[in-house]
């Protein structure tokens, strides 16, 4: 007898998604245009971009809803295009295109994916009630998802992507839409898998998500990975940080702003009684705290900060979010 | 493999049925309607078109059925393509489930759907004064043949759901499609008095055929033929329908 089939697991088990060279092409428009990713299991990466970059088609072709037109991804160490069933059994999907059903309510949208997922009806239905009652559902378990507000929709919606309990969590733009108090409670749900060892995937367009959420964080315009980095790393990458300094008498702005331009790297500027530059060398706060008491300048309020990532963002993209 | 394709067109054919308990409305669109139409015919249009009510009732009820059975094809489309418009589809593809069972679950809730809009309007015919003329076997075989029918039929309502890019596409591509199959047609009034025409039109028309088989099955009268007529109709469809949908779902998902 020849060797038995061996239990077809992918090579690479280090990533537990691992996409090289992706490309998709609908018509004309490149969606994908060779895009590659890695994430390590129980992390969480941010796939950043604005409309239109290419995030959903990226989670799409991961989720194996699509075909990718060249390249190659592989999740948990199955073939996303060869061996589709096996990836399926690892994933759940939540986001702006995958729903619930709106016709059924809470426990009916739980059971029929408890019961799709081959658990018998009683278990089915004790997830269901489990998973009401941790995302705080089980007043409306018997009312119609079609009548549930934006924050309950997406709660339950990210409860049907955890009935099997999947180790791989795609999270396409979760918040979008929401008001910020549903957004916390959607970060605190997603923080809580992950601290239970989920890997996420999470597409954003809200750079504070990715901040917030997000281990690594990949950012990507026109179907293109511009950067790759943590948060702290990308937002080092665009170099400068800001020093922002209000003189405590508005006679001596002139001169503030002159000290503030021998340690600037860039254009200062002047905006009503705060000035503000960008600086990148790591002793530049200290040498203009010397230069400003050197000559006898007082200030009613002097920061660094790093920049945020909007202006990592607009700064990698060319200014175009 | 076979017993989970099973398992799963059963949960989504329930899926697809326990909705009815939510939304009323389908239950009016797909039971209301034929009676209304039902009664309509008989009470209005019946006694100028046949001598009587009765009499009328005797003839159009069938015809009545089988046109309502051709429009509640559009649902399996309308259905479908619902839930790709609204990212139903893409929650269920992301399952290891079998491929086809949310179009087979679909299918078969459709089908149970039928069965329903047809006992209903037949015990109402019968409550109006329609006689069967017939045994058991016979009103077996008329629901076997028009729920077979019907069945076949909706694969074409399956292939406008791939093809259009919102549910009311579908709904109005039937509409302009089904309302004149079904009027120029002998389910309500005998060819006969059409002009020449039109009369040729109504005579090879499915819709004709499929009210004479279920008028021979129910009311005594020739079967053999309109019978024969409708399997091979309803084989054209399927033949036909079947592989184009699923090779349309092949790729539009």
């Amino acid at each position: 007898m020849s060797a038995p089939p061996a239990i077809v697991s992918g090579m690479d088990t280090t990533y537990a998604i691992h996409a090289e060279g992706l490309v998709k092409r609908f018509g004309d428009t490149t969606a994908l245009d060779g895009v590659d990713l890695a994430v390590r299991p129980g992390t969480v990466l941010g796939l950043l971009g604005p409309n239109g970059a290419g995030k959903t088609t990226a989670v799409r072709v991961l989720a194996t809803l699509i075909r990718p037109d060249a390249g190659h991804a592989e999740v948990g160490g199955f073939d996303v295009v060869r061996q589709p069933h096996q990836v399926r059994e690892l994933i759940g999907l939540t986001g702006q295109y995958a729903s619930v059903d709106e016709t059924l309510n809470g426990t009916e949208n739980l059971l029929m994916i408890g019961r799709l997922l081959g658990l018998s009806r009683r278990a089915a239905r004790a997830r269901a009630a489990e998973l009401l009652e941790r995302f705080d559902l089980t007043d409306a378990a018997n009312r119609a998802a079609g009548k549930y507000s934006g924050g309950m929709r997406r709660r339950l919606d990210l409860a049907a992507s955890l009935v099997g309990d999947p180790r791989l969590l795609y999270l396409d733009e979760p918040t979008t839409g929401l008001d910020p108090r549903s957004r916390n409670e959607v970060w605190d749900i997603v923080r809580r898998l992950v601290a239970d060892g989920t890997t996420v995937l999470l597409t954003t367009q809200y750079l504070d998500e990715a901040d917030q959420l997000a281990g690594e964080i990949v950012v990507i315009d026109h179907g293109r990975v511009i950067a790759t980095g943590t948060p702290a790393q990308l937002k080092a990458r665009t170099g400068a940080q800001t020093v922002t300094v209000r003189p405590a008498f508005g006679d001596e702005l002139d001169r503030v702003r002159e000290a503030v331009a021998r340690v600037a790297t860039g254009p200062v500027d002047v905006a009503g009684e705060v000035v503000t530059a960008p600086v990148s060398d790591p002793g530049a706060l200290a040498k203009l705290v010397r230069d400003l008491d050197e000559h006898g300048l007082s200030v009613a309020e002097l920061a660094l900060r790093s920049p945020s990532l909007d202006e990592v963002f607009l700064t990698l993209t060319g200014g175009r979010a | 493999m076979t017993t989970m394709a099973l398992r799963n067109t059963a949960t989504l054919a329930w899926r697809t049925l326990v909705q009815i308990k939510h939304n009323p409305f389908e239950l009016f669109d797909f039971s209301v309607q034929p009676i209304m139409f039902l009664l309509l015919f008989t009470y209005v249009f019946g006694g100028a078109i046949a001598d009587s009510p009765g009499e009328y009732l005797t003839y159009a009820l069938p015809g009545i059925i089988v046109q309502n059975l051709l429009f509640a094809t559009l649902n399996t489309g309308v259905g479908l393509n619902t839930d790709i418009s609204k990212g139903v589809f893409d929650r269920l593809r992301s399952l290891p489930i079998a491929r086809f069972s949310p179009l087979a679950g679909r299918i078969v809730a459709d089908v149970i759907k039928q069965a329903w809009a047809i006992a209903l309007l037949l015990v109402l015919g019968i409550v109006l004064g329609f006689r069967i003329e017939t045994g058991p076997a016979e009103v077996l075989a008329t629901f076997a043949l028009l729920l077979g029918f019907a069945f076949a039929v909706s694969w074409m309502s399956v292939l406008v759901a791939m093809l259009v890019s919102e549910p009311e596409k579908v709904q109005i591509f039937g509409f302009v499609l089904l309302f004149p199959i079904t009027f120029a047609s002998g389910a309500f009034v005998d060819p006969d008095t059409m002009p020449g025409w039109l009369r040729s039109f109504a005579d090879v028309n499915p819709t004709s055929i499929l009210a004479d088989a279920a008028r021979g099955l129910l009311s005594g009268g020739p079967v053999a033929g309109p019978v024969t007529q409708s399997l091979l109709w309803a084989a054209g469809f399927l033949v036909i329908f079947a592989p184009l949908s699923v090779r349309a779902f092949r790729r539009r998902i």
